[in-house]
């Protein structure tokens, strides 16, 4: 991210704006809401021109993305000769397939951003513009999304022509409610990093702390091993944490295994965690932004 | 020799010397990275609470490959991982100079600028995991096969140096390779498991191409007593060819260095 793309995303500079180093503060909530509105679509074509601009080193980031597929190769090995509770060799198949789709279409990389930019400084650019830094962050991120679907085009070619429509939800809400459910999972990433993220205005490292955050979304996401095949406590525990709601839950409604009621009910509670983090969030921007002012100033 | 063994050493003194500076982060890596050795351990436990063997290993066996990746890992970000980042960040910079200048091969400066030594806690973890797993097993290796693993250690950290070195070698014409590292890293990811797990072009590519085999299977197996002599020499030769290349490369990558202000 050099400085040329700083100057290239210079915003307008509208008047009457205030500084949003206190951008909850400015009176009247509604014209605040339109600007950041208007700005939207541009935000975003800047954000998926900057996607396809670094094209080589994005794909590069989507190939690290391999773990599925070697859990998918392991647990066919596991399942060779006979399944492992309800899941055969295909469903692992499925599962592990699907869940490449939607890790691959739900990553963010915000915390790297940020903690970037905190500790050097640049942050202060963005604060410079009359939208709120989260919903810049966000914009460059989704934006990429359209470019991370293409690229995961051969991942959901190969689930339905390995496995067939079988292993595919037939329920038409579901398929449906589909894109909500990975929209609610990429929220629940993007929100945690960003909280992790306000840590970097306290602490050095709030890299470790993310680590730790991955750690436990590997066991409790259903990432590496689905959920099921724990012993009951862990299931039972992961259905209260966030992890669940931001890979397991939009796979296994993918892949059918998941009553219609059951998937509705777990689409209310990914809703809910998005609702809380996103308070939490914005709380902890407000108290780190208002630290950041000491530092510069 | 002699000169680059003392070399080693001050090297080795000034990172510690480093590292000890920041006690606290040192503590508290070091308990993370202990942290870290054991939740790995959890997708092994599910497989093998739901299967007695996969693919012909049975969980002693696969714990001592489980060990193997993370004495692997230790010697990764302890030693190789932390130098030749910061080759990546000297290429950029330009600050390369510095070292090219020096008296010295600049492939062993730049490999040996920066070590990590609470990565230590990887290792003591390794030990104690094929302690543990030879405990189960009710029997010690023999001396032979300890040796053999020893030899086969030396083998894989050598061929995942030289593959380091291949990545940090694109940096000359690439300039940013950072995440090409953590490419690496996600790739190493599959070492954890035996190879024999793997099938088809999986086996052939983390044989041949990106050699994990060599890196845990073959140690673990040479530790078990199951390794064939053949394979293991081959192993040898194998490493051996990757240094050589990885060598040829890098003295060919350097050569196209300019400085960042030329």
């Amino acid at each position: 991210m050099g400085d040329s793309t700083m100057v290239r995303r210079a915003p307008r500079v509208i008047p009457g704006a205030q500084s949003v180093g206190a951008p909850l503060r400015i009176s009247g909530y509604l014209p605040r809401v339109l600007r950041t509105l208007r700005a939207l679509p541009t935000m975003l074509r800047v954000g998926l021109a900057e996607a396809v601009a670094y094209r080589a080193e994005f794909l590069v980031w989507l190939l690290s993305t391999n773990m599925p597929l070697v859990m998918l190769a392991l647990w066919s090995a596991v399942a060779r000769d006979a399944p492992v509770g309800r899941f055969g060799q295909s469903d692992f198949t499925a599962y592990f397939l699907a869940a490449l789709v939607v890790r691959l279409m739900t990553g963010a990389w915000v915390i790297w951003e940020l903690t970037f930019e905190i500790r050097q400084g640049t942050l202060a650019f963005r604060l410079l513009r009359p939208v709120h830094p989260l919903i810049t962050y966000a914009c460059e991120n989704l934006a990429a999304i359209p470019l991370r679907f293409v690229l995961s085009l051969p991942a959901v070619g190969a689930l339905l022509f390995t496995v067939g429509g079988d292993h595919v939800t037939r329920d038409p809400l579901l398929l449906g409610l589909f894109p909500l459910t990975l929209l609610g999972a990429w929220l629940i990433t993007f929100l945690a990093m960003s909280i992790v993220g306000a840590l970097a205005f306290y602490v050095d490292s709030a890299g470790s702390v993310f680590e730790i955050w991955m750690g436990l979304f590997g066991v409790f996401s259903g990432y590496l091993v689905p959920l099921e095949l724990f012993p009951g406590w862990v299931t039972a525990l992961s259905r209260v944490l966030p992890f669940r709601y931001m890979l397991a839950f939009p796979v296994e409604m993918l892949i059918g295994m998941q009553t219609r009621q059951r998937a509705l009910t777990e689409l209310a509670v990914q809703w809910l965690f998005v609702v809380v983090l996103g308070s939490l969030a914005v709380g902890a921007w407000r108290l780190g932004l208002r630290r950041f002012a000491a530092f510069g100033g | 020799m002699r000169r680059y063994l003392r070399l080693l050493g001050i090297q080795l003194r000034a990172s510690t010397a480093i590292s000890l500076q920041y006690r606290v982060e040192f503590l508290g890596e070091g308990a993370l990275a202990f942290f870290w050795s054991l939740w790995s351990l959890v997708p092994l436990l599910v497989v093998f609470g739901h299967r007695s063997a996969v693919a012909g290993w049975s969980f002693e066996e696969a714990l001592v490959v489980m060990g193997w990746f993370t004495f692997m890992k230790g010697i990764l970000e302890g030693a190789v991982n932390p130098s030749l980042t910061s080759v990546v960040d000297a290429i950029r910079k330009g600050t390369l100079d510095f070292v090219l200048l020096k008296p010295a091969d600049a492939q062993f400066l730049v490999s040996t600028a920066k070590f990590e030594p609470w990565r230590v806690v990887d290792i003591a973890g390794a030990l104690a995991i094929f302690v543990f797993a030879f405990h189960r097993m009710g029997r010690v290796p023999s001396p032979a096969h300890a040796l053999a693993a020893l030899t086969l250690l030396v083998c894989a950290a050598w061929t995942l140096y030289s593959l380091w070195i291949l990545v940090v070698s694109a940096a000359f014409f690439v300039v940013k390779v950072d995440n090409l590292s953590f490419l690496f890293s996600s790739i190493f990811d599959a070492a954890r498991w035996p190879v024999t797990v793997f099938r088809g072009a999986w086996r052939v590519v983390f044989t041949f191409v990106v050699p994990l085999a060599l890196m845990t299977t073959y140690p673990a197996l040479a530790l078990l007593g199951r390794l064939e002599v053949r394979t293991a020499a081959l192993a040898v030769a194998g490493a051996v060819a990757f240094g050589y290349l990885a060598r040829l490369v890098w003295k060919r990558a350097i050569g196209h260095y300019t400085s960042a202000s030329s």
